[in-house]
């Protein structure tokens, strides 16, 4: 019996996500009263999961794996869970992991829940809380199969340090065949992506044109956060759709999200309401976003963020 | 090409989400349903290609007889016929299942479905389907080109997009960039009227047992107040002092 958790790698690097899945899978292991194992492929440090908790870490060492592919991917992670008989295997919410769950449990004979957010309140039925209605609510999930495949939604447990001895195991997994390719990959250097963001700052169509967002990236980068829209900005081709969050877009779990010229749509709302603090810029005191925020300022986008901008310089000297 | 589109029939973006019987069951008393949003990408893709290219468009949703407007509907934007498999569809691989069964018997060679469902927000059955056919599967898909057997897919992952290719059979799960906003169509007058003498079928489900059950819903626990801030010296020291975020 174990629990498996699947620690996701970029370049050899750890995920920061990685790390949270493995706090939270050391803790399930201790509800069900088992070991937590880590499968890792291609790290170029495993020993950094002691950390969190790991006690054996299996990490797969190939380099034809260094390109992601689904179904030889998801077939390591099953063969992983065979060999340490887990009963519950745990993926994060990164881009890879959300497209790997599905095949890892058709392929365990697993029930598979997403968006889970909270430690199983109960482990028999296993019983997990998670987000459903687009973050406008959430359910109790139950699952019915011997084995559980759960996928942690990103910022809801955090990262818990909890230093043991662990040892490490090199993994030779079989390889499956795959009829997908990978042709190349085009990756936005330098920036730091939605996903991975501790603060998302974010621009709505109260900003005018795209000509006005120097202010907002100038922003962002002074906090080392990444920019975001609304939906009409990313339709309207002021921004890229990567950038849109919402209900329809990405969803923002940041620690701090601040929306300027946004209205605060209940679809909009609904994407970035499990950021922890929200801070709302906007002309319009009636704006529906002032309900939903912690901070606000009632106040002209062209005159608050170019001071805030000029005031967080002068914190984040004083503060270095 | 035989393409098949899973259709999910999801409550509005706007509706306000309320539950019934303790908290046991979703309360859709005035809700409006709609073709899930993302799924509305994937049929517009499957209509370029029908037109263009020349193919025959299917679509399909697992649910009881409430569900039949919303497939009307994507029959009425030009789909040429519709299946609807009789049914609850209350657990994700329950509804791969069925809808494994509709591509075996259709010999459908492209699936197009949608990223997730606005609500459940499974983001699983595509890969579920893909998995259990063992047919390719590209999730978050924004761009797909096909040629002959070819198929040309990018894919998005955090901070940038990662072209692949494959040969049919394949399954993607779509999103916006599959086609463009603007481009999603509306059902006009003629196509509703053409919808009607469509045939919609309806299939029985194969027994299978849910592998996850819903115990109960819980809302979002109310807010407390916004803090208005009058200037922004103000606010970097509460963000700094009591959020404690930078
Ligand atoms: C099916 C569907 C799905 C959708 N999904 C999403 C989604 O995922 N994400 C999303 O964002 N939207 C989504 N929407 C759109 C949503 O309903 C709203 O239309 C949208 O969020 C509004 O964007 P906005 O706040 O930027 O613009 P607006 O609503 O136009 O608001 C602009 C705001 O800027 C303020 N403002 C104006 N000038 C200034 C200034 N100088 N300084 C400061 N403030 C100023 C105004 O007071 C106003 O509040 C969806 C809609 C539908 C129908
Ligand atoms: N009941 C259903 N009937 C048909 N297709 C569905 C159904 N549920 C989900 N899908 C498809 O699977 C996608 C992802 O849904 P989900 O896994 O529920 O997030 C949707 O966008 C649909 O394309």
């Amino acid at each position: 019996m174990s629990v498996l958790v699947f620690a996701e790698t970029s370049e050899g690097k750890f995920k920061k996500s990685a790390f949270e899945v493995t706090s939270y899978g050391k803790k399930v292991a201790e509800q069900l009263g088992t070991n937590v194992v880590v499968l890792a492929i291609n790290s170029s440090d495993p020993t950094l999961l002691y950390t969190y908790g790991a006690e054996k870490v299996l990490n797969v060492l190939n380099d034809s794996l260094k390109t992601f592919n689904v179904k030889i991917f998801a077939n390591i992670i099953k063969q992983a869970a065979e060999k340490e008989n887990s009963q519950v295997v745990i993926l994060d919410s990164a881009s890879n992991s959300l497209y790997l769950g599905p095949n890892v449990a058709v392929n365990l004979n697993a029930g598979y829940v997403t968006n889970v957010v909270a430690l199983p309140s109960s482990t028999s039925p296993l019983t997990v809380k998670r987000k459903t209605f687009s973050n406008k609510a959430f359910n109790n999930t139950i699952l019915n199969t011997d084995i559980k495949v759960i996928s942690l939604a990103k910022n809801s447990y955090g990262l818990i340090e909890n230093e043991v001895s662990g040892s490490i195991e090199e993994f030779s997994p079989s390889l499956v065949e795959s009829n997908l390719t990978s042709e190349r990959i085009e990756q936005t250097t330098g920036k730091v992506t939605i996903a991975d963001a501790d603060i998302v700052v974010s621009g709505g169509r109260g900003l005018k044109g795209p000509e006005n967002w120097g202010m907002i990236e100038e922003l962002a980068e002074i906090l080392g956060a990444a920019s975001a829209c609304s939906k009409p900005v990313s339709d309207l081709g002021w921004r890229p759709h990567s950038e849109h969050v919402g209900q329809t877009g990405k969803p923002v779990a940041s620690n701090l999200y601040i929306a300027i010229g946004i209205s605060g749509a209940i679809q909009h709302l609904a994407g970035v309401n499990s950021s922890k603090v929200k801070v709302v810029i906007n002309t319009d005191p009636e704006a529906p976003f002032f309900k939903a925020a912690d901070y606000g300022i009632v106040g002209d986008a062209f005159e608050v963020v170019p001071k805030l901008i000029e005031k967080l310089k002068e914190f984040k000297a004083n503060n270095a | 090409m035989k393409i098949l589109v899973c259709i999910s029939h999801v409550p509005d973006t706007t509706s306000k989400i309320n539950f019934t019987e303790n908290d046991s069951k979703f309360d859709s008393n005035g809700v409006q349903f709609v073709i899930n949003p993302y799924d509305e990408f994937a049929l517009t893709r499957a209509m370029w290609f029908k037109e263009k290219q020349g193919a025959t468009v299917t679509v399909v949703n697992v649910g009881n007889v409430s569900t039949e407007p919303t497939l009307r509907k994507a029959l009425a934007i030009g789909a040429d016929n519709a299946i609807r498999v009789n049914t609850e569809a209350t657990d994700g691989l329950a509804v791969a299942k069925e809808l494994a069964e509709v591509v075996k018997n259709g010999g459908y060679n492209l699936v197009l479905a949608g990223k997730e469902s606005i609500d459940y927000n499974g983001g699983m059955v595509p890969g579920m389907l893909a998995a259990l056919l063992d047919f390719s599967f590209v999730n978050a898909c924004i761009g797909l080109e096909i040629d002959g057997d070819k198929a040309t897919i990018s894919r998005e992952i955090d901070g940038g997009k990662e072209i692949l290719t494959s040969n049919l059979p394949l399954i993607i799960a779509g999103q916006k960039g599959l086609v463009e906003e603007k481009d999603l169509r509306i059902p006009n007058m003629r196509g509703i009227m053409m919808a009607r003498k469509k045939p919609l079928s309806i299939v029985e489900p194969v027994n299978n047992s849910p592998a996850t059950s819903i115990a109960s819903f819980e809302k979002q626990a109310a807010k407390s107040a916004c803090k208005l801030v009058d200037n922004v010296d103000e606010l970097i020291s509460l963000l700094h002092n009591e959020a404690k975020v930078i």
